[in-house]
């Protein structure tokens, strides 16, 4: 297992050391590297900036206004914030599946499709569509109405939707912000199960308040919490490890505070 | 007496609501039921009046009325044509016009090209410009748009005149002034519309836009524009009804003349215009007959708004219960 984890080769390092919103300091130094083929879950309270770190993966944040990113990300040994790189581009290569589902008003298909159409892809998008649709386990509930809406959905269709228009354009990297944060508990379980399942082909990262969903689904854990001595709210990673060692034998005094419910 | 009173555990402090919160709250109800009532039996009368008014007139005129193309008070022959032809090409002239227009100002002031306060100060200047009177607007239209435009007319005329569009020559006002002019009256309604309608776009659609690799035009026009789809179409039908009703402006420019002209720089009149010009010097004769045309008027401006609503409650329809 270790000589194994070893080999895997990381897609993004994320080695930030500042993050601005405007004045505010909102994360520093934490250095995330993500796995190939695994699942890594960001956890931490509210406001220690596990979102603002996972959005800073694909340049999300470049569209709030007055942020600003001190370090680099590396994509495959690409600087994603190097001077002449286009966050546009960034994101066609990052997949993103958001808090809250959010398909398009407009039909199951073109959701899906929007992401290939984008991309001005030639071959043939009604077989993406179906795979995307089938990959994120979503194809038998809607193959025969693909024509409707994606409104028309239930959250947690909605969401698998969400999922199957990130991967349609199949790329390597798909980054999840607390994608069960508004589902019910089957519906958790469903996008959980499925969340497995994708690793096989895409590397996930996941945020997430649910300690519980890490452990079930994540194999690297990383642990955010807030540093508030300064008189700020400044968050940072305090520990990073396999999601077993993170919860059954954690390093650090913070995280086994929080993982065993001592969090202040 | 109620059937909970019993039900507390300590000091009773839930209660009914009192005789005088039922009283209010049904007076409310009252009025406001009042008021929706008002408006149409307002709209009704407004119907009924003027129908009953232009009754001597449709027995004498018939439909032949709408068909005619002669105004002559003298031999006492009428026909408004030309002047539902002028009324709906000036109109859907202005709404191809300011419709643009009106839409790319709401994109412009809603998707963050500009800072907040300098969207603010835009926002500001093109609300003030359905304050100007329309008699100001016609003014403007005849001292400025006129000889602006002549040259560029002549131009196309003389170049282009094959086209019917160019057929003729400015002489001075003419439809493609009354239009332009008419276009920027209602531009406002459009663009604030239309603001609201785009402001509405939940972030989160346009965070799965961007997301998914859009680059701004792609979201906006993608995806933010027809997720506001309905209400851009609301905003346009408001727009073409004020320009279906507009008088003042079009009476002093498109040029009062009985004509029937595809071109742009012929002049022409529209149905607003015509009654305003004839009401002050009309003869008993002649009330009817401006009534039955105010009647036309009035039945085209209303069918324009009941298709459009028509339209957009099924096209709303379409995407939300198709289950």
């Amino acid at each position: 297992m270790a000589h194994n984890d070893a080999q895997r080769k990381v897609v993004i390092d994320c080695k930030l050391d500042k993050v601005f919103y405007g004045d505010f300091l909102a994360v520093r130094n934490s250095h995330v590297p993500i796995q190939k083929g695994h699942i890594t879950g960001f956890i931490g309270p509210s406001g220690c900036g596990k979102s603002t770190v996972l959005r800073s993966l694909n340049r999300m944040n470049d569209l709030v206004q007055g942020f600003r990113f001190e370090g680099n990300v590396h994509f495959h040994g690409q600087d994603v914030y190097g001077s002449t790189v286009d966050p546009v581009v960034v994101r066609r290569y990052i997949g993103m599946v958001f808090q809250q589902p959010n398909p398009f008003a407009m039909s199951i298909f073109d959701n899906v499709a929007f992401g290939l159409r984008l991309n001005r892809f030639k071959g043939d998008i009604a077989e993406r569509v179906e795979n995307a649709l089938k990959k994120a386990a979503l194809w038998d509930e809607v193959k025969n109405k693909l024509k409707a809406s994606g409104l028309s959905l239930s959250g947690g269709q909605q969401q698998r939707l969400c999922i199957a228009r990130a991967i349609a354009t199949e790329p390597s990297v798909v980054l999840m912000d607390e994608p069960c944060s508004a589902l019910d508990p089957i519906a958790t379980r469903r996008i959980e199960e499925l969340m497995v399942e994708l690793k096989e082909k895409y590397t996930i990262a996941l945020v997430t308040h649910n300690m519980q969903q890490a452990m079930r689904v994540a194999d690297k854990t990383a642990f955010f919490s807030v540093d508030i001595s300064q008189g700020g709210r400044t968050g940072y990673l305090v520990e990073l490890g396999d999601t077993q060692q993170i919860f059954e034998d954690p390093q650090e005094q913070l995280t086994q505070e929080y993982i065993r419910g001592e969090f202040s | 007496m109620n059937a909970f009173e019993k039900t507390a555990v300590g000091q009773q402090i839930a209660g009914p609501p009192s005789q005088a919160d039922y009283l209010l709250d049904r007076l409310f109800r009252g009025l406001a039921k009042a008021c929706a009532w008002f408006i149409i039996i307002v709209v009704g009368l407004l119907l009924w009046k003027i129908g009953s008014k232009a009754i001597p007139a449709i027995q004498e005129y018939h439909l032949g009325f709408l068909t005619g193309t002669t105004w002559d008070v003298n031999k006492q022959v009428f026909g408004i044509l030309p002047e539902i032809w002028g009324t709906l090409y000036s109109s859907l002239l202005a709404l191809a016009i300011g419709g643009f227009f009106g839409v790319t100002m709401a994109i412009f002031l809603t998707q963050d090209f500009l800072p907040p306060r300098l969207a603010l100060l835009f926002r500001t200047i093109v609300e003030l410009l359905a304050a100007i009177p329309s008699v100001v607007y016609g003014f403007w239209g005849i001292f400025v748009v006129v000889p602006f435009i002549r040259p560029i007319a002549d131009w196309l005329n003389a170049e282009l005149g094959w086209i019917p569009f160019f057929g003729t020559t400015l002489s001075g006002p003419g439809m493609l002034p009354a239009s332009l002019v008419l276009a920027i009256m209602i531009l406002p309604t459009v663009a604030a519309v239309s603001q609201d309608a785009l402001r509405q776009v939940p972030y989160r659609i346009k965070e799965a836009a961007f997301g998914l690799g859009a680059t701004r035009w792609e979201a906006i026009l993608k995806v933010i524009l027809p997720t506001a789809s309905a209400g851009v179409f609301g905003a346009l039908v408001l727009g073409f009804g004020r320009a279906l009703g507009e008088t003042m402006a079009l009476a002093m420019l498109a040029g009062n003349s009985n004509q029937l002209s595809l071109s742009l720089f012929s002049p022409g009149n529209t149905l607003a215009a015509l009654l305003a010009l004839n009401f002050p010097e009309a003869g008993e004769r002649e009330v009817p007959v401006l009534m039955y045309a105010a009647l036309v008027l009035l039945l085209i401006t209303l069918a324009v708004n009941m298709l459009g609503t028509a339209i957009m409650t099924l096209s709303s329809r379409s995407y939300k219960a198709n289950k």
